[in-house]
C-alpha cells in the first residue's frame, strides 16, 4: 500500500538573503499519509497548510527534512524525475484557478497524461464519466475562461481522479462549491481512498472532517493531532 | 490533444502579443535582409562595373569634362557626347607600356520623334576592342553589321525587335547583362554604324561640334597596360605628352563610387545594428513581461508534471515559432520594397547597384531567418530559466492566502 511520509520537514523564508531574519511558515513536521485514508487538515488561514502539502507534493523544496513516496525521496531526485513522479503517482488540486485557458475542459483533464507520450484513447471515455460524476460533462468541450469557480474545481478535482494516482493532495477542494457539490466530490474523495490511494483534504471547512480517518489542525505553522 | 500542439495554442490564444511579437522580429529582419540586400547591391554593382570597364586608363578629349562628366556617363547613364581626331590614337600608341588600345565613339540619341529612346549610343572598333567585345561575345557571338546593336540591360528592346535612332532603323542582335551602372542604358553598335548615324544625325541638323569626316572622331580611347608598368606613371606620361587629351585611371574613377559606397554601408550597418540592439531589448522585455505574466499557468503545467525542461522547450518552442513567424514577414516585406524599387533605391543613392543572383538572396534570406529564430529563443531563454527556478508551490500559493 502507499505511503507519503514527511519527516521532520520545515520551510523558513528569508525575510532579506543572508540575514537571520526569517519566517517560519511549518515548523518541524512528521506526517504519514496511508494508502486507503482520508487525511484531513484544518486550519486558518496562513497557518501553513498549504506550504505543507505543496512540500508533500513535490511542489516546494523544504528547507529541512525530506518527504518519502515509499521508500523515493522526492527532492533527492532530479527535477526530471520528480516531475515525471509526480505526473504518474501524486495528483495535487490547488487552490484558485488551475485551469490552462489555451485548452478545452476535456483537453484539461486529459493533459497530464499527454506530457509524456500521448493519452490512452480509453482515458478519454474515463475523462467523460469523471465529468459526468461531478456534473460538468455538458462543458467537456468549452473553453475554460467560460466556466464558473465552482465547475474550474470540479474540472480540476476530475483532472486529479481520473489518472487514479497513489497519492492524491487537494487543497480547499470544497472551496467553491456549493453544499450539494460539496458533498459530492468529498465523497468521491473518500471512494478514491477506499480503492486504495492515499488522500489529504486540506480544509477549514467542517464538512471534510466527518469520515475522515485522520484528522490534523495546522497552528501558525505547528501540526497538532484533532480529537476523535 | 499532443504536447506538440501546446506552443502554437499558446500563440493564437494570445493574438495581440503574438502578433507584437512576431512585428518586432519582422522589424529586425526587415532591417537586416534589407540592409545586406542593399549593401551586397552595391559591392555588386562595383565588381560589375570594374569587370565591364576591364581597361586600365580611359582617355578623353580634354575639352569633355565641360561638356558631360565621364564619371556620371559610365556609372548613371547620363547621356553625352565629345569627340577627337583620330590622330590622337598614333600619339598613345607611342606611350610606352601600353599593351591594348581600343577607341569608341560616342552619340546620344535624342527624346524626340527620331529616336526610340535617348540612349547613350556606343560605336566600337571590333578589331581591337577588349572592353565591350567579351561582354557582347555572350549574348551574341558574330561581329556586328552595319545597323546592328546590342543594347544594355535596361534599354526597353528585345532581341529581334528595332530601335529607330535617327531615322535610322537598327536591329537588336543581343542583350547584354545587368552591371547595375549607366552601361545598362546604352547601346553598343560599330564604328561604321555609329559614323553612319552620326552623319544622319548631322543631316537632320543637330550640331554634334564635329570638324570633318565622322569616321576620323573618337570619344573615348580604352587602354591596357602592360604587365609590370605603372598605371599611374603611365596615366601622368599621357597627360604631359599627349596633347588636347585627359587620361583618367578607372580605379581613380572608382575610387569616389568605393568611398561612396562604403560610407553608405557603413550607415546601413550602423542602422541595422540600432535596429537590432532596440528590437532585442524590447523583445528581452516583452518575454520578462510576458512570463510574469504566465507564472500560474506554467506553474500549473509544472503541478501536472511538466519538467524545467519541457517548460522551457514549451517556450523556447513559442518563441521559435514567432521568430520564424517574423523573420519571414520581415524578409517578405523587405523583398516587397527593395525588388520592384531597385531602380529608384539605384537613382537615390547614384551609385552602381546590382541585385545579387537569386542564391545569394536565398542564402541572405536563410541567414537572416536563422537570426532571427536564434535571437528570439535568446530573448525567450532568460526569462524561461528565471521563472524555472521558482518552485511552482511558491508561484501558486501567490494571491491565494
Amino acid at each position: 500500500m502507499t505511503r507519503l511520509t514527511a519527516e521532520g520537514i520545515m520551510k523558513r523564508y528569508f525575510r532579506k538573503a543572508g540575514e537571520a531574519n526569517f519566517f517560519e511558515a511549518v515548523g518541524k513536521t512528521d506526517l504519514t499519509l496511508e494508502g486507503g485514508e482520508v487525511t484531513v487538515l484544518m486550519g486558518r488561514s496562513g497557518s501553513g497548510k498549504t506550504t505543507l502539502l505543496h512540500m508533500l507534493g513535490g511542489l516546494l523544496r523544504p528547507t529541512e527534512g525530506r518527504v518519502l513516496l515509499g521508500d523515493t525521496d522526492l527532492y533527492a531526485l532530479s527535477d526530471a524525475a520528480l516531475s515525471r513522479l509526480r505526473n504518474q503517482r501524486i495528483a495535487v488540486i490547488p487552490q484558485g484557478r488551475s485551469a490552462v485557458e489555451t485548452l478545452t475542459v476535456r483537453e484539461n483533464i486529459l493533459l497530464p497524461g499527454t506530457l509524456y507520450g500521448e493519452a490512452p484513447a480509453d482515458m478519454s471515455v474515463a475523462a467523460d464519466q469523471w465529468m459526468e460524476a461531478l456534473g460538468i460533462l455538458p462543458l467537456a468541450d468549452s473553453r475554460t475562461r467560460e466556466l464558473s469557480g465552482g465547475e474550474l474545481r470540479r474540472m480540476a478535482i476530475a483532472r486529479a481522479l481520473c489518472w487514479k494516482p497513489e497519492v492524491i493532495l487537494a487543497d480547499e477542494p470544497t472551496g467553491d462549491l456549493d453544499d450539494e457539490n460539496t458533498a459530492l466530490v468529498l465523497s468521491l474523495l473518500r471512494k478514491t481512498a477506499a480503492e486504495g490511494a492515499a488522500v489529504l483534504i486540506v480544509s477549514h471547512d467542517d464538512a471534510a472532517r466527518p469520515g475522515a480517518d485522520r484528522a490534523w489542525r495546522m497552528d501558525a505553522g505547528k501540526l497538532i493531532p484533532m480529537d476523535g | 490533444m499532443k504536447k506538440r500542439s501546446l506552443p502554437l495554442r499558446n500563440l493564437a490564444r494570445r493574438p495581440v502579443r503574438t502578433a507584437l511579437l512576431i512585428l518586432l522580429v519582422a522589424f529586425q529582419a526587415l532591417a537586416v535582409f534589407g540592409g545586406s540586400l542593399v549593401i551586397f547591391s552595391l559591392r555588386n554593382g562595383l565588381q560589375s562595373l570594374e569587370n565591364r570597364l576591364g581597361a586600365d586608363i580611359i582617355v578623353i578629349p580634354a575639352t569633355a569634362r565641360s561638356k558631360v562628366n565621364p564619371e556620371s556617363l559610365f556609372l548613371q547613364g547620363t547621356t553625352g557626347y565629345f569627340y577627337m581626331n583620330r590622330d590622337r590614337l598614333e600619339k598613345l600608341e607611342n606611350v610606352e607600356g601600353i599593351e591594348r588600345i581600343s577607341p569608341q565613339l560616342f552619340l546620344a540619341s535624342l527624346r524626340a520623334s527620331c529616336c526610340s529612346v535617348p540612349v547613350q549610343v556606343i560605336g566600337l572598333e571590333q578589331e581591337t576592342d577588349f572592353v565591350v567585345q567579351p561582354w557582347i561575345a555572350r549574348s551574341y557571338g558574330r561581329a556586328l553589321g552595319l545597323k546592328d546593336v546590342v543594347v544594355g540591360s535596361r534599354v526597353s528592346a528585345a532581341v529581334g525587335e528595332s530601335i529607330r535612332i535617327y531615322q535610322e532603323n537598327c536591329p537588336v542582335v543581343g542583350k547584354l547583362d545587368a552591371t547595375g551602372t549607366g552601361l545598362d542604358t546604352a547601346v553598343y553598335c560599330s564604328m561604321e554604324t555609329l559614323a553612319h548615324l552620326l552623319d544622319a544625325a548631322r543631316a537632320m541638323g543637330h550640331d554634334l561640334q564635329i570638324s570633318g569626316d565622322s569616321a576620323a572622331q573618337v570619344s573615348a580611347v580604352y587602354l591596357k597596360v602592360k604587365d609590370g608598368y605603372d598605371v599611374g606613371k603611365v596615366t601622368d606620361d599621357i597627360n604631359v605628352h599627349v596633347r588636347k587629351v585627359e587620361a583618367i585611371q578607372t580605379r581613380n574613377m572608382f575610387s569616389s563610387v568605393s568611398d561612396s559606397l562604403r560610407s553608405v554601408s557603413s550607415v546601413v550597418v550602423w542602422l541595422i545594428a540600432a535596429v537590432w540592439v532596440l528590437a532585442l531589448m524590447i523583445l528581452l522585455v516583452v518575454f520578462a513581461m510576458m512570463m510574469n505574466e504566465r507564472k500560474r499557468e506554467f506553474a500549473v503545467f509544472r503541478l501536472l508534471g511538466m519538467s524545467r525542461g519541457q517548460l522551457g522547450g514549451m517556450v523556447r518552442t513559442e518563441a521559435v515559432l514567432c521568430g520564424a513567424a517574423g523573420g519571414l514577414a520581415g524578409i517578405g516585406l523587405a523583398l516587397l520594397v527593395i525588388l520592384p524599387f531597385s531602380g529608384l533605391i539605384e537613382a537615390s543613392l547614384g551609385l552602381p547597384y546590382l541585385m545579387p543572383g537569386a542564391g545569394m538572396i536565398a542564402a541572405l534570406g536563410g541567414g537572416t531567418l536563422a537570426l532571427c529564430i536564434l535571437m528570439s529563443a535568446l530573448a525567450s531563454l532568460g526569462a524561461a530559466v528565471r521563472l524555472s527556478r521558482v518552485d511552482p508551490g511558491t508561484i501558486l500559493r501567490e494571491g491565494n492566502g
